[in-house]
């Protein structure tokens, strides 16, 4: 068995998990971070992708928006990339009441949102398919952002600081000294997820950073916190409708959003209590939902392709909180456990939301030094992110590349402008087990056609470099260091094909374990698992095409080692059976 | 342009299921590798041009020759070519639009300036000199097949002129001639007015201007919106009357069908009375055949034929009702094209970085033409710059099938282009 001493463990690659982790590293403390799965594999991977202005909470949770809008101005320093511009409206459709729209000024005025009343018509002009009806229009910083690439950044910055991250890692026990009263953890049991094998890692703190899972780790020494799971549904639709964030402006509700996010706009979200975290079914009711009052926003919207839909959980903790979930604070919780609980060396830090995450890991770890010892101050909030000198994302960059570099043939993905070096530096670059992992690297496959095209090519790449990896062992320096998959983590310019015109020197060595037709079936599954709540209309003549390729073409059904399975295949699956406790509304 | 749903054709792009049906097909990117291919150029890249962006996102587009060859084969409906030509327009608008793609896209302004001195202009367009001067300066390629203004007057001073000795019937139709048949070919027209009178019917020529299409093509939407506006104005009264308007440009009755109002997002009752109202010549005359009501007085033609439907027309999506009707004409030998695209495709031809695309694009066809033997004399087409690029890629002369029917009726001279002395006594 394995053993790993570090100062500060955390549990959960999250945003928050990532956030502290760099945060930490920066201030000099030794840091390990473990991840189950892949980096953002949980709800951070599964958001609605807005880069919130605060407008949103400025009646209901005024801290909220405060806290918001100044992370909203750090991020975009610090995060540039990593979020697109697109500016944000609040628009009073026919429906929405009477006076929210001056608590809504009044609210923004108080909590330091800019918001400044523009014509409709002038909103017209710059969003077209905007509903006409509409009485009164705000304009607010909010802006779009990419939560994949900006925690595979804060990862990487977090690593160039000293921390090490280990993902397909997961924390099945916590190690503990002492008994009643003066209870310790002193660190974590963990299982590497691909080889089997345990490790300890032994710590002076462990944070538990695992969002809606958190009960989960704290019950491991006994602790009861209630984290309500609160399951949202978004759509995304096949094309940018708009590319302005519109809200709508009123309370809070379901569906009363529309994110223009890289080549889609997503209308999100549903909240429904669910008992589980992890098997979340989207019911067709809720895609119905988001597509009605979608339709309050931008008309027509219904009748326009929908691509996918996916379900994230929001963690939202209250202290015996039992009412419905989209009431629960969107605060965070930092929750100091030697003093709520009586067990030393254990934090847990829950709730928030991605807008957030980079001042809650800074609350975490300044509860940590409160037990740690001071280290250096605080730099999160003043340093870049590797890839942030790049600038704001905007909607052509790839496109524009691709046309600059004559890289039109080199194209593996076709839809999201995926190029054959992208994958192989993204395999390359930052640990790799499934094909899915690539994918929130690079959007390989989450375009139309939902990997009909790519699936396949990508297969064939990763092939050839789990065979150039045989036999190519770990380097010495590599084994000395210990490192497993943690390669090189290079991922600040993964999504840029200007930035990965060679394949990267490095030889292959990690992929080896890499089964091609195990690769194949996974993403074929995963890319279903999103499409079957949308099944009708475009995007099942898309699917009954890619079912055309993958079963009568290639046979996928009966390839041989059929009974493989890698740590996520049954996470893949569809399970059709209800959530518990979701009822439909009235 | 704001977002792709905001005009009529950007929701077609949520078809695409990727096929690549039309990327094996295009003739442009079959033969360069300047153009990426109509589902990279369009649905596929559509995606990522909404908004305002700090840069244009791609330029590739403009090599798109707009033959819509890629539409025709979809099997799912996007409109391709459409969404080409509204990023071209897009890019117009943020780059601003060179002089040539602007004298390009005002051919009937260049008809009209000529049509006054026609032996001079043509003079000063095609000697050696000028032509070199042309390319350098404006980027018109110089070996492209430029037209000849005509040398005795134009359509509408024929038109005018003989009055007295035009038919005057109960049953009418109306003629939309087109800026070719104007000031270049008048003898399209007159073959025209021959075949519709010689089956009964009057031919009212209303007042009108260019399609547009040149325009269309050349990303100048807004002037393009001014003249099809105008056009409607003076016909779609006519239309509503219940008189047909035939057109001999397929490109231009295209336009007027469809091109104009989904491009421009005009929709206006009027517009769309036109637009229903127009009929490629063809298309009309085999409607006329079908109810039984079209002369089949034909005189044997002893010819070899070949014929190649061009791609404007090929997007009428009626069939090849030019290649039916004259398949009546006795002896006459129709070998039937099935080359996608004779490369020129309006204006793109002449530009010089284009003239070589469209000349391997042709090369399908003119490979065609030579295969057929050397009995060969002359070939059949219905558009105008199609048939000048055919006769340049093959020097052989090439005909307009309403020519080919005139003549069958024994009222044109296929050789001499001229009207017979039995039709001007009609
Ligand atoms: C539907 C929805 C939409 C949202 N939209 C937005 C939005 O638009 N803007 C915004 O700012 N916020 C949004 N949020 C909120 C935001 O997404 C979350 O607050 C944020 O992502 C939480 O990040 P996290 O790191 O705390 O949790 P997570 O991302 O869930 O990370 C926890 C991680 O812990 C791992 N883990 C669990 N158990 C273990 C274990 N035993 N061992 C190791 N690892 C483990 C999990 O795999 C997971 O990756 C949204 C939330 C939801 C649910
Ligand atoms: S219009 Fe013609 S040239 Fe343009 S993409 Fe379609 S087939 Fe190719
Ligand atoms: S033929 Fe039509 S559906 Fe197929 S790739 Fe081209 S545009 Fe898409």
């Amino acid at each position: 068995m394995k053993r790993i001493n570090t100062e500060i463990l955390v549990i959960g690659g999250g945003a928050t998990g990532t956030g502290i982790a760099w945060d930490a590293a920066l201030r000099g403390f030794a840091v390990a971070l473990v991840e189950r799965r892949d980096l953002t594999h949980g709800t951070t991977g599964r958001y609605h992708g807005l880069l919130h202005s605060g407008g949103r909470y400025v009646v209901k949770d005024p801290q909220s928006a405060v806290e918001c809008i100044q992370e909203n101005r750090t991020l975009r320093h610090t995060h540039a990339h990593c979020i697109e511009e697109t500016g944000g409206l609040f628009v009073v459709t026919p429906e929405d009441e009477g006076d929210f729209p001056d608590l809504f000024v009044q609210g923004c005025a108080e909590t330091g949102v800019p918001c400044n009343e523009i014509s409709v018509a002038a909103a017209l002009r710059r969003e077209p398919l905007l509903n006409p009806r509409i009485s009164r229009v705000f304009e607010v910083p909010d802006g779009s952002a990419d939560s994949f690439l900006a925690t595979h950044a804060t990862a990487q910055a977090a690593r160039q600081a000293g921390a090490r991250i280990l993902t397909y890692h997961a924390v099945t026990g916590l190690l503990v000294t002492g008994g009643d009263g003066d209870k310790r953890v002193v660190g974590a049991r963990v299982m590497d997820a691909v080889s089997g094998e345990e490790i300890h890692i032994h710590a002076a703190m462990v944070i538990n950073a695992t969002g809606a899972w958190a009960g989960r780790i704290t019950g491991m020494v006994g602790i009861p916190i209630s984290v309500i799971p609160g399951k949202g549904t978004m759509v995304a639709m096949n094309h940018r409708l708009v590319n302005t964030v519109i809200n709508r402006c009123k309370m809070p509700a379901d569906g009363d959003i529309i994110v223009p996010v890289h080549t889609v706009a997503v209308i999100g979200t549903t909240d429904e209590r669910v008992a589980d975290p992890e098997n979340l079914r989207i019911e067709p009711w809720e895609v119905q939902l988001m597509l009605d009052e979608g339709e309050k926003l931008v008309p027509g919207i219904s009748r326009a392709r929908v691509v996918r839909a996916w379900a994230g959980v929001r963690p939202l903790y209250q202290e015996d909180y039992t009412g419905d979930s989209r009431d629960a604070t969107r605060k965070f919780a930092l929750l100091d456990h030697q003093r709520g609980h009586g067990v030393a060396g254990l934090i847990t830090i829950t709730g928030g939301k991605w807008t957030t995450f980079r001042l809650m890991a800074e609350k975490t770890v300044d509860l940590a030094v409160d037990y740690l010892g001071e280290r250096q101050p605080c730099r999160t909030a003043s340093t870049q992110v590797p890839g942030a000198e790049q600038g704001h994302y905007w909607l052509g960059h790839r496109l524009h590349e691709i046309e600059e570099e004559h890289l039109q043939g080199e194209l593996i993905c076709e839809c999201e402008l995926v190029t054959r070096t992208m994958i192989e530096n993204a395999a390359k670059r930052n640990p790799t087990v499934t094909l899915d992992d690539i994918r929130r690297d690079v959007r390989l496959g989450m375009g139309p056609c939902q990997g009909g095209f790519c699936t396949y090519r990508a297969v064939g790449i990763l092939h050839e470099l789990a065979r150039q990896a045989e036999g190519a062992g770990p380097t010495e320096e590599e084994t000395k260091e210990g490192t497993e998959r943690d390669a090189a983590w290079e991922v600040a310019y993964l999504q840029s094909p200007r930035h990965n015109l060679s394949a990267d020197e490095r030889p292959a060595r990690d992929e080896a374990g890499l089964q091609p037709n195990l690769l194949l079936r996974d993403f074929l599954q995963e890319r279903w698992k999103g499409v079957t709540p949308i099944l009708w209309g475009r995007q099942l003549k898309q699917e009954r095409l890619d079912e055309l390729i993958y079963l009568n073409l290639m046979n996928a059904d009966h390839l041989p080692q059929t009974g493989e399975k890698s740590p996520l295949t049954d996470f893949y699956l569809y399970d059709a059976t209800p959530n518990e406790q979701t009822e439909a509304p009235a | 342009m704001h977002t792709t749903s905001w005009h009529s054709v950007g929701p077609s792009l949520d078809e695409c299921i990727k096929c690549n049906i039309c990327t094996s097909y295009c003739p442009v990117s079959a033969v360069t590798d300047l153009f990426p291919g109509p589902k990279y150029s369009g649905p596929q890249a559509q995606r990522f041009r909404e908004s305002g962006q700090p840069d244009t996102p791609d330029q590739a587009v403009d090599y798109c020759s707009g033959c819509r060859v890629c539409n025709e084969v979809c099997p799912t409906g996007v409109k391709i070519a459409e969404l080409n030509a509204r990023a071209r327009a897009q890019i117009a608008k943020e780059k601003g639009i060179p002089l040539r793609n602007r004298l390009l896209g005002r051919n009937e302004l260049m008809g009209r300036i000529g049509h006054y001195a026609p032996r001079l202009a043509n003079f000063g367009l095609h000697n050696a000199v000028s032509r070199f001067l042309a390319e350098k300066v404006m980027g018109i390629a110089r070996q492209a097949p430029l037209p000849y203004w005509s040398t005795d007057g134009s359509f509408g001073a024929w038109f005018k002129r003989t009055q007295k000795e035009r038919l005057h019937a109960r049953q009418k139709v109306v003629y939309f001639h087109g800026c070719a048949t104007m000031y270049y070919e008048p003898f399209i027209g007159k073959a025209a007015v021959a075949v519709l009178e010689h089956n009964g019917y009057e031919v009212i020529v209303p007042p009108q201007n260019c399609c547009g299409l040149p325009m269309l093509s050349n990303g100048e939407f807004a002037a393009a919106e001014g003249y099809h506006q105008r056009n409607v104005n003076s016909m779609a009264g006519l239309a509503r009357g219940g008189y047909p308007i035939v057109g001999t440009s397929t490109s231009c009755t295209l336009t007027l069908k469809e091109e104009a109002p989904e491009l421009l997002d005009m929709h206006s009752p009027d517009v769309t009375a036109l637009k229903m109202g127009v009929w490629d010549i063809f298309e009309w005359l085999r409607e006329l055949h079908e109810e039984g009501k079209l002369r089949t007085d034909f005189r044997p033609i002893n010819l070899k034929l070949p014929y190649h439907a061009p791609c404007q027309y090929r997007a009428h999506r009626v069939g090849k009702p030019a290649l039916e009707i004259m398949a009546l004409i006795p002896e006459l030998e129709i070998p039937e094209s099935h080359a996608r695209c004779c490369g020129i495709a309006g204006t793109y031809g002449y530009k010089t970085e284009k003239y070589q695309i469209g000349m391997d694009v042709g090369e399908e066809l003119f490979q065609f033409v030579r295969e057929q033997g050397d009995d060969v004399t002359m070939t059949a087409c219905d558009s105008e710059t199609c048939r000048w690029q055919l006769e340049h890629g093959t020097d052989l002369p090439s005909r307009h099938p309403i020519e080919v029917l005139a003549a069958a009726y024994g009222l044109y001279d296929l050789e001499t282009r001229e009207l017979t002395s039995q039709s001007n006594s009609m």
